[in-house]
């Protein structure tokens, strides 16, 4: 009886598939970044419909935002390349919090699917891993753009022996982003399903308030790592 | 009733926590049509906005600064223009009181020597008038004397 109990109900790695030609998508993951991805528009488009020098309400907010963003990736990218790069850094910090929040705070369960269920996108590890590969073509992009092919300096300095950890360093970077954050907010997820599960009240609610910590973390260390990884290539090394 | 949203019952593959399939490239291309989306709605507005505050705030705080520079010239100017008259007028008031003391004595000086003159002049006339009286008086002794004397003489 034991063996059964609780992960039954949970249905962890259900899908729920279209089928576009011979692809297969996981319907339940477009679903809820469309939700999520929806809300995030109506807020920007609300925001900034009449935009005004001395900011009210929402205005506010979203500056608030573009203000934190500008500075962790002018921190990160450095004040030569941080505008190219501003709208990806933002965009990534902006996706992955709204869907991690929404992951934990709208009542999914609401809303029956035959198959799986609806959740956070980002604990889908498609998304996690398109987002991770994002990040390397953006660093590549970066470093191949600013410097031409001496980008590929930066793979033997200081010394040429660092040459294989580099090199092995350019597939763990998105190995290690997309499996960070796709655990994360999976096991935030299965925490609080197993204890709601078990104890349906209260119980629950100190791990929820860990998942939204943990979310809004999980983001900020993405977008931190990611501009990061473009501010390596791009910058420039004193000779 | 949600059979809508299984557009394929057929052939549905096992899932499974590591199941990657098409889902991946598409929510990259949405991810990057979403980068597109928001930087034309939000990062650019936002930041047009808030820099063109930026630059608003910077100039008009140059133009505090040159406004408080300039006041403070005036206000300089005004503080020597004070001290000047001041001390003009205290020099007004020095030279007028000096004025004032000078006529107070020139008068003073004239009417004592006026003074002096008259009481000088009455003297002299109250002496003449006495020489004359004690002349009278002596002639008239003089005649009473001899009269006297004659009377004296005659007895």
């Amino acid at each position: 009886m034991i063996l059964h109990l609780p992960l039954a109900e949970l249905e962890v790695g259900q899908h729920l598939y279209w089928r576009i030609g011979n692809l297969n998508l996981h319907g339940q993951v477009f679903i809820s970044s469309w939700i999520v991805i929806g809300a995030l528009l109506a807020v920007v488009v609300l925001g900034t419909r009449r935009m005004e020098r001395d900011p009210k309400g929402l205005q506010n907010l979203l500056e608030f935002l573009w203000d934190y963003i500008r500075d962790l990736a002018r921190d990160q990218i450095g004040e030569k390349a941080y505008r190219d790069w501003l709208p990806f850094i933002g965009t990534l910090f902006l996706f992955i919090f709204v869907s991690n929040w929404g992951g934990a705070l709208i009542p999914w369960k609401l809303i029956h699917l035959p198959s799986g269920e609806l959740g956070a996108p980002t604990a889908d590890i498609n998304t996690t891993i398109a987002l991770a590969l994002l990040v390397s073509l953006a660093y590549f992009y970066a470093g191949l753009s600013r410097k031409g092919l001496r980008y590929f300096e930066y793979y033997v300095e200081p010394t040429p022996i660092m040459l294989p950890f580099k090199i092995v360093e350019d597939f763990t970077k998105p190995l290690s982003l997309s499996f960070r954050l796709f655990g994360n907010i999976l096991a935030d997820e299965l925490v609080v399903a197993v204890l709601a599960f078990l104890v349906p009240l209260v119980v629950p609610l100190p791990a929820m308030f860990l998942g939204l910590f943990t979310s809004a973390i999980q983001a900020l260390i993405f977008a931190t790592l990611a501009a990061y990884y473009i501010g390596e290539a791009v910058h420039e090394s004193h000779h | 009733m949600h059979s809508w949203l299984l557009l394929a019952e057929a052939a549905t593959p096992k899932g499974g926590l590591f199941d990657l399939d098409a889902t991946l490239p598409l929510m990259a291309v949405q991810v990057v049509l979403l980068t597109f989306i928001l930087n034309a709605l939000f990062f650019r507005p936002v930041g047009q906005a808030v820099e063109e505050r930026e630059g608003f705030i910077s100039t008009s705080r140059a133009q505090a600064k040159e406004k408080l520079a300039q006041a403070e010239r005036l206000e300089a100017d005004l503080k020597a223009q004070l001290l000047e008259a001041r001390r003009q007028s205290q020099s007004v008031i020095v030279e007028a009181e000096q004025e004032v003391d000078r006529l107070y004595r020139e008068a003073l000086a004239m009417a004592q020597a006026e003074a002096n003159s008259q009481r000088e002049s009455s003297r002299q006339q109250v002496e003449a008038q006495k020489q004359q009286a004690f002349a009278g008086l002596d002639a008239q002794a003089e005649r009473l004397s001899a009269l006297i004397v004659d009377r004296l003489l005659a007895v």
